[in-house]
């Protein structure tokens, strides 16, 4: 077996010296009823070759984003990451490491982890960044739960906006909590809706933008509601490519913002790892979850990084903790921040612009053959499937355009069931989108509406 | 002084250990790296772009209008940076990883080569299912493996690492309670040795946690869990093998009282390690137990993460788990997303989209490299090579639990150090400068001064007694009075022991710029 390096002889040279007489002398204290004998029903070791074999060919049975035409939003997207970045993360020193524990021969890490924060904290534009969460929905939901600590409120109010993944991560984990979370109905524009439903009892307010619809929204004045009634506002965004062109959520007035940061430096990865960006203004820090790194001097007052803070962890504070939350991103955030590194501030606005871009080519096609729903849109919009395109069902939509060779977005019923918007369609457009792609969806569009 | 064949002296020129400096901050190999804000330029980039089209006057009063201050790296000089960065972090893949209730193993590269095979890699969380079968067939297999060696009937795949699948196991644990109309059971017990995100998950949930007292021999007291259990007790969290490297002898009896209450049995499977492919979970009564698959199945640590923590349940609980969940249709595999309509026991979601599949694509080629005789080895070795170093190392140290063999995980405790004037920190930070990373220090919180030392099975006899033959040194160093090697320790990493007392106090959390750094130039030119 290639991964151990022991022999036989090794073996048995090494029970003489603990002087044990064989290798079940060292599991006397399974009880006898747990002890299997046989091996278990599954298959022997497999060479190299023969595993790759298989596992190529289950991934040869999956149509891979860039093998056509591909508009899928909705949460994850697809942008092109630098050879670079890959390159980099695969460095020993980097994938096989723990977390940094001992500083002294951690600061690789470290540092990264600290230029991270700083990269995350001005692209979200609020003070004090964690170094990482699983993704945006945890990240969401651990927001909520720290304005319960911040304001001893009970109450969250998600707006209809907001991705429904994340409510729904939020309402089991913050719930779990004892929270009382309140979603509101599903909207194009369900941002206008939120400043009503805020009260004395409110902790926070949850607002997306770019929403789940792609829409765009400038949410000083919910800010500014939170504030008066004194509720925190925390910031959602999907789509961590969109700092380098709107307002930051600190420019607006959230206190907390969260993101998924798959879209700099991470592939889709069907879904995971991502990375969860968490970001608040300094006056909360102590009630921040996850892992903080700090600066500090060594012994001989050179500057140095170590974690921090970490009294507010679990394996500190233990049930007083802020979260349970112990192996982060750390490898996702890497990669987010060496592509970070490459773009800087230029590469970062000229790609928001690239993708704002592709999306208003996208829009401009889609003119006169679907109605396009998104007012305001970043790199996505939401677009209503009419009754002559697949019954107006936009999952069906989706379904006959797998022939034309296309991936025509997410419909949002995969996202909300029984929503009442299954005609609604999510496209995304970024900077792997090509013109001929966009010219593909929408005469594959057209010939279906005998355009 | 002994001298080589060319005359040099065979030992560093006491200058050099002493804090011999070089003029411009640089070690040999080692640069003196600056923050990514000191070397980067505002109006720098590393990627080229094309010019967009179509410009942003649509959003007018939505765009930034300030700048970010994010600065840019040219290619070679990112290569340089982070390059730089990575030589001054210890790895596996550099010298034994002995962090206990870690199980830092080797990281097999055919795996990392799989995952980002398009197929897996490029494939989008959302897109239909009829174009992901081979992604599902995966995630359907990793599954079957999961059962498999655990003796449990299903697993819930989407908890993005360990603690997150503590969470997922005592949030299907309380939805089971409740559909029971036992919604006032919300004690757990915890024993003391317990890892932290035990009784931290617990809170999380909304439960109070009690701790289980500890018998001599580093087993959980059944006189005092059996005390304890009342009808308020949902549930028992008990880590097996535990934190002291011992299998609970009585766990079978433990599972058996805690069910005669009414409790579940969570277990933290954080060293499933010791026994995969040898003993099975399930016949071991357990209810519910997240598998780490970035220790036991070799997911690379990353400096922290990803991880994956799927959570394997007992018949009982399996109708409370989240959503999705994949099932097996006239059409293929598909998936189940909205827990809603389908199965209204399951409790919730725990993350957007399928869970961490590029975790899955490398523990199961690691699965299916090893197969049914490789990971029964795989748990043999990890034993024998802890006990190994047990055996070693009590020459000099002081094994906590002397007596019986240790699973996967050496503990010893400080009494062999009294009399020293040097501490449990003393001595890890010692270990760095011979090549070494420190074991898990002070922890279990039930040992005094622990040093928990998990070697795994990725090592060879020559790296076990190389580091041991260090552990050996060392601890002769101490006796012998040498105590100025271990209380300024390290002295030959790339730095000296770090001030934590004054980060914490003095919280630096972000680079800020110095008064007289240029500022990025304003967006008007755009």
């Amino acid at each position: 077996m290639r991964y151990l390096p022991l022999t036989p002889d090794d073996r048995a040279q090494m029970l003489g010296v603990i002087g044990a007489p064989d290798i079940d002398a060292l599991f006397v204290d399974v009880p006898a009823s747990a002890r299997r004998a046989a091996l278990f029903d599954l298959p022997l070791h497999a060479g190299e070759l023969e595993v790759e074999r298989e596992l190529t060919g289950l991934a040869a049975r999956n149509r891979a984003a860039g093998d056509g035409p591909f508009f899928c939003g909705a949460g994850a997207y697809r942008h092109h990451v630098p050879a670079s970045v890959d390159h980099l993360i695969q460095r020993s020193e980097f994938l096989t490491s723990y977390t940094p524990y001992q500083p002294e021969i951690a600061q690789g890490t470290l540092q990264v982890l600290f230029e991270f924060q700083t990269q995350v904290a001005a692209l979200t534009g609020l003070d004090v960044a964690n170094a990482s969460m699983y993704d945006g929905s945890t990240a969401c939901a651990e927001a909520v739960m720290m304005s319960q600590r911040v304001t001893r409120r009970e109450k969250a109010i998600l707006s209809g906006g907001l991705h429904p993944h994340y409510a729904a991560v939020t309402q089991t984990i913050a719930h779990a909590e004892g929270m009382t979370i309140v979603r509101q109905a599903a909207a194009i524009d369900a941002e206008a809706d939120v400043i009503a439903a805020i009260d004395a009892e409110t902790a926070c307010v949850v607002v997306q933008t770019p929403n789940v619809f792609g829409v765009v929204t400038d949410v000083t004045a919910i800010a500014q509601a939170a504030h008066a009634a004194g509720a925190l506002l925390i910031v959602v965004t999907t789509e961590a490519v969109s700092f380098g062109l709107l307002k930051s959520p600190g420019e607006m007035g959230a206190d907390i913002a969260v993101a998924e940061g798959q879209s700099i430096g991470n592939a889709l990865n069907y879904g995971g790892p991502y990375v969860g960006l968490f970001t608040c203004r300094e006056a909360l820090v102590r009630q921040m979850p996850g892992r903080l790194c700090g600066e500090t001097v060594d012994a001989q007052g050179r500057r140095g990084y170590v974690l921090t803070l970490s009294t507010r962890e679990q394996h500190i504070r233990r049930e007083k903790a802020t979260s349970n939350i112990c192996t982060n991103s750390g490898l996702c955030a890497l990669a987010f921040s060496i592509h970070m590194s490459l773009l800087g501030e230029v590469g970062l606005r000229q790609l928001a612009a690239l993708n704002h871009s592709r999306a208003r080519e996208l829009t401009a096609a889609l003119d006169g053959v679907v109605e396009v729903l998104t007012p305001r849109f970043f790199n996505e919009i939401a677009v209503r499937v009419p009754p002559g395109l697949a019954g107006g069902d936009a999952a069906a939509l989706v379904d006959e355009l797998l022939a034309d060779g296309i991936l025509a977005g997410v419909p949002y019923s995969r996202l909300a069931p029984g929503a009442g918007m299954d005609d609604v369609l999510l496209l995304a457009a970024t900077e792997t989108t090509t013109t001929q792609d966009i010219a593909a969806l929408a005469a594959a569009l057209k010939r279906r509406l005998g355009q | 002084m002994t001298l080589t064949s060319v005359g040099r002296p065979t030992r560093p020129h006491p200058a050099i250990s002493e804090g011999h400096a070089s003029l411009t901050g640089g070690r040999g190999l080692l640069q003196d790296e600056p923050l990514l804000f000191e070397l980067g330029g505002w109006d720098k980039t590393g990627v080229d772009l094309p010019a967009a089209e179509h410009d942003a006057s649509d959003l007018g009063g939505l765009l930034r209008t300030t700048p970010i201050g994010l600065p840019g790296l040219s290619e070679p000089e990112t290569l340089r940076h982070y390059v730089r960065l990575s030589q001054m972090n210890h790895a596996i893949d550099l010298a034994l990883y002995p962090l206990g209730s870690c199980t830092m193993k080797h990281n097999p590269r055919l795996n990392e080569k799989l995952a980002r095979l398009a197929g897996f890699a490029d494939l989008h969380p959302l897109q239909p299912v009829s174009t992901a079968q081979g992604a599902l067939e995966l995630i359907d297999r990793l599954a079957h493996w999961l059962k498999t060696l655990t003796g449990m009937p299903a697993v819930a795949m989407t908890p993005k690492a360990g603690a997150h699948g503590e969470l997922c196991g005592l949030l299907t644990i309380r939805a089971a309670h409740e559909a029971a109309g036992h919604g006032h059971r919300r004690r757990v017990l915890v024993p003391t040795s317990a890892h932290g995100t035990n009784p931290a998950t617990a809170a999380f949930v909304g439960y109070s946690v009690q701790e289980i007292a500890q018998t001599a021999d580093g087993r959980v007291d059944l006189a005092d869990l059996a005390a304890k259990l009342g009808p308020d007790v949902a549930a028992i969290m008990v880590t097996n093998p535990n934190t002291c490297g011992l299998f609970e002898r009585e766990v079978i009896e433990i599972a058996r009282v805690a069910h005669a209450s009414g409790a579940y049995f969570y277990c933290d499977g954080a060293n499933f390690n010791a026994i995969v492919g040898r003993v099975r979970p399930g016949d071991l009564g357990v209810d519910a137990m997240h598998i780490n698959l970035h220790k036991t199945f070799s997911t690379p640590h990353g400096g922290g993460g990803p991880g994956a923590g799927p959570v394997v349940l007992s018949a009982a609980l399996a109708p409370f788990a989240p959503a999705p969940w994949i099932v097996h249709g006239p059409a293929g595999l598909t998936l189940v997303e909205d827990a809603r309509d389908e199965a209204a026991a399951a409790f919730g979601r725990m993350c957007a989209f399928q869970g961490q599949m590029g975790m899955f694509v490398r523990a199961y080629a690691y699965m299916r490299s090893h197969g049914a005789d490789g990971l029964r080895q795989v748990a043999e070795d990890a034993v024998l090579n802890a006990n190994y170093v047990k055996a070693r190392l009590s020459a000099e140290m002081t094994p906590a639990f002397p007596d019986g063999p240790c699973m996967h995980e050496a503990l010893f405790d400080d009494s062999w150090l009294e009399g020293c004037g040097i501490t449990t920190l003393d001595f890890a930070k010692a270990m760095i400068d011979e090549g070494f990373h420190p074991m898990t220090m002070y922890f279990p919180l039930v040992v005094h001064g622990a040093m928990l030392i998990e070697p795994t099975e990725t090592e060879s006899r020559r790296e076990l007694d190389r580091f041991c033959d260090a552990l050996l040194a060392l601890a002769r160093a101490a006796k012998a009075g040498d105590t100025e090697r271990f209380t300024g320790a390290p002295y030959l990493a790339p730095l000296r022991r770090l001030d934590e007392t004054m980060a914490a106090r003095k919280p630096k959390l972000a680079w800020r710029p110095e008064p007289t750094t240029v500022a990025p130039a304003p967006l008007a030119a755009e």
